[in-house]
């Protein structure tokens, strides 16, 4: 290791001198690409087409930085993509900060850009502004990353929860607890050899393809942590409606529901970084669901419930594979392995 | 699979009809509770079948006194705590697991097999499993303390709180709660016991016994077999489990926690002190014993104000008869055991039954 | 009080296994099954292997193992 070729970050790679600015030349500018970025000023000029604006923000922390399916460069970009592309927007520019921790592995970080970058290509968003910053060692788990974005809303897009009434239909488009597992799988103390993949994928096209061509969709999110669970609860919450869920149309993979029964964990609660949640009219049920299977990521996408009329409170209530009924609460935020 | 549910369906209703009276099936286990409201049946049965949730959930009926010993030894800096995830949230006196785990003391474990690795890795501390669970995961902890002596792993010891099913079962129909008709037995304590183990309730007391796994299914016809016993007036024993279970049980597992363990009076949470309850290491293992490691005495603890986990636990009242339920016991913010454990039958009301 | 999921032993060596859940691999230990051998299916909880599965019964009893045969068709990837 030389003071000119480090294998691994130092503190000094954050301080602002050259040894950042050796690090911005040469391992994160070139990965993206962009005028905006190339520039290295203080702020990104960017002239959108609209002032009807989407922003939104969100920070990764995901042990392990690798994983089957992604890496938190890829997860990083996704995710706001994806918080983006349900707000009904199309995202347009990516911020991405970086806290490293003292050591890291230039190699690795150098993979992490690279997938965070081809992640951004394949959605159509740039990376126009950043930050790098470096905490000593035992600070921040390798690395965190935050991203920001800005996406133009679509037209005639109008979601909110306060437009959801009794008869709506709930679309989800694809398999359950994929993510979540495969995080499991593959976390220490815990991790065992599995075929399970993370479903971290940008949602946008998909999205877009929705609002442009079907009317009538009130409410779009992605159940990411607390998974299905806690996006319909948030359903409930927001629109004081009761949801009706029916168990045989929800669609997870063998794998996936195998490593949850030997866990003790619930799949109804595991994370998804691929998937959406849509509440729309009845009406447009039939083509949302066309237009979703239609698209590689909504193949296996179904209706998998509706909008009911409260009885006593607003609650999620699941018809199960045997005809019975129960409830489903919010999460409590953390899954632990059990035996009992 | 769905055809044999609506059969077994069919037989309930059927025997309910036929009997003419209330039903009282108690499913010992915690695993049958939780599985019973996640599947939905609850909602299936006809209004004359209650089902009662019994004293087996091993977190739930650990009593107190464990719970705040478990927290003291947390507390020392000598120690590592390894536990299964069951045990976290369990509120101690003071605090929980979960609260003191960001010193980085305490560990979850999936395996007695993982705690003993980790005493490896750690020469300076010592380890303490915190061994709870009935007789399906009690032979876990005995290969785990035959390993530490045979490597001479001196710096691991195991706290049990390991409990037996039987001398529950008697206790209750001895008097704490006899209002019980039948009991749906537990299936995976069953493939150490064999279902024969439960030849003494149906023999003195004239209960029927059926074994049962965890899938609705399973629990349906497990349900159903009772029912048809009800009907014929005679109790038997018998098992719907066949994949797994057979009458004599697991000999091996048997024998090594006969080695190891020796049951002794101990205190139930709700159920007192019920004799030959509870597995404690014999003498001969006494160096990985954490109780006589650590001159620690098996005493009740005082339980929180006006919690009724005992009489939940012995079927003697639903969750939400308990005054707490829902309003300051609640998932969040749990007074008693029954509402924190994965198996407790508050928690499993309150998680998947709870409309108003 | 038990949480226990039927899978196969891929592995075996002594009483130390790999078993084999629907892909997915864990290890456990058969120190409680003497008589397990390779290909055998067992309940395992906790780490460990704790009885043997009749693998008609299995299908009767898992909705999950009655699919076993199609889980090499049903892809386990992810699409798109």
């Amino acid at each position: 290791m030389t003071a000119t070729n480090p294998e691994r970050i130092l503190l000094a790679h954050g301080g602002g001198g050259r040894l950042s600015s050796q690090l911005i030349r040469e391992h994160i500018v070139p990965k993206f690409r962009n005028e905006a970025l190339s520039e290295l000023g203080d702020s990104a000029h960017l002239r959108l087409p609209s002032s009807d604006i989407c922003f939104t923000t969100d920070s990764y922390v995901v042990k392990p930085l690798f994983f089957r399916g992604g890496d938190i460069g890829k997860l990083a970009v996704c995710g706001t993509v994806n918080d983006l592309a349900v707000s009904g927007a199309r995202p347009v520019a990516l911020s991405l900060a970086l806290i490293i921790e003292e050591g890291f592995e230039f190699e690795l970080l150098d993979r992490i850009l690279h997938s965070a970058s081809e992640a951004a290509q394949r959605n159509h968003v740039t990376v126009v502004t950043g930050d790098t910053k470096t905490v000593e060692h035992g600070s921040a788990d390798g690395l965190f990353i935050n991203t920001a974005g800005i996406g133009v809303r679509l037209p005639n897009v109008n979601l909110g929860l306060d437009t959801v009434e009794v008869g709506d239909k709930i679309l989800l488009s694809g398999t359950i607890g994929d993510h979540g597992m495969t995080i499991v799988s593959q976390r220490e103390g815990i991790g065992f050899e599995s075929p399970l993949e993370s479903d971290c994928a940008g949602l946008a096209e998909l999205t877009c393809a929705l609002f442009e061509n079907v009317p009538g969709i009130r409410f779009m999110r992605d159940p990411t942590r607390g998974g299905l669970a806690a996006t319909l609860n948030e359903i409930v919450e927001g629109s004081r409606q009761s949801v009706e869920i029916d168990e045989r149309a929800i669609r997870v993979r063998p794998a996936v529901q195998a490593a949850a029964d030997m866990l003790g964990f619930d799949v109804l609660n595991a994370a998804n970084e691929g998937k959406l949640v849509a509440v729309v009219s009845p009406d447009a049920a039939d083509q949302c669901l066309s237009v979703c299977r239609e698209h590689p990521l909504g193949r296996e996408a179904n209706i998998i419930g509706e909008i009911v009329q409260t009885r006593h409170v607003p609650l999620v209530e699941l018809k199960t594979k045997i005809g019975g009924r129960r409830i489903v609460q919010m999460p409590y935020g953390r899954e632990l392995p059990r035996i009992c | 699979m769905l055809d044999r549910i609506a059969r077994a369906q069919h037989t309930i209703d059927e025997a309910c009809r036929k009997l003419a009276q209330q039903i009282t099936i108690m499913e010992v286990c915690g695993t049958h509770t939780v599985s019973i409201f996640r599947s939905g049946i609850r909602s299936t049965l006809p209004e004359r079948l209650k089902l009662l949730s019994g004293p087996g959930c091993p977190v739930c009926v650990t009593d107190q006194g464990y719970i705040d010993t478990v927290l003291e030894l947390a507390d020392r800096d000598d120690c590592i705590i390894a536990t299964y995830g069951d045990m976290i949230r369990v509120p101690g006196s003071d605090g929980s697991l979960e609260v003191r785990a960001s010193n980085g003391n305490v560990k979850v474990v999936l395996s007695s097999e993982d705690a003993l690795q980790l005493a490896r890795e750690n020469p300076g501390k010592t380890v303490v499993f915190i061994a709870v669970g009935f007789e399906t995961t009690t032979p876990a902890s005995a290969v785990a303390v035959k390993e530490a002596a045979e490597e001479g792993i001196a710096n691991f010891c195991i706290l049990s709180g390991h409990k037996l099913v039987l001398p529950a079962m008697r206790a209750l129909l001895n008097g704490m709660n006899d209002h019980i008709d039948a009991f749906l037995c537990p299936g995976h304590v069953s493939t150490i016991i064999g279902w024969g183990a439960f030849a003494e309730i149906v023999n003195e007391y004239h209960r029927p016994c059926v074994v049962a796994g965890f899938e609705p299914v399973q629990i349906i016809e497990g349900l159903a077999e009772i029912c048809r016993q009800l009907v014929a007036g005679k109790p038997e024993l018998a098992s719907v489990y066949k994949a797994v279970v057979t009458e004599k049980g697991n000999a091996a597992a048997q024998q090594i926690v006969a080695e190891c363990f020796e049951p002794v009076d101990g205190y139930w949470r709700g159920l007192g002190k019920i004799e030959k309850s509870t597995l404690a290491l014999r003498e001969q293992y006494g160096p990985f014993d954490a109780f006589r490691r650590f001159g620690l005495e098996d005493k009740p603890g005082k339980e929180n104000r006006g919690c009724r986990c005992g009489e939940v636990l012995c079927g003697l009242i639903e969750p939400i008869q308990c005054p707490l339920f829902g309003t300051r016991c609640t998932v969040d913010k749990p007074v008693g055991p029954c509402m924190v454990s994965s198996e407790g039958t508050c928690a499993a009301w309150f998680k998947y039954g709870r409309r108003k | 009080m038990c949480l226990a999921v039927p899978a196969r032993i891929i592995e075996l060596e002594g009483d130390r296994a790999v078993v084999d859940a629907m892909g997915n691999r864990w290890k456990a230990k058969t120190t409680l099954l003497p008589d397990a051998r390779l290909g055998d299916v067992v309940l395992v909880h906790a780490g460990f292997a704790i009885a043997l599965v009749d693998e008609e019964e299995a299908k009767r009893t898992w909705e999950l193992f009655a699919e076993i045969e199609n889980v090499e068709k049903t892809a386990n990837r992810v699409s798109g």
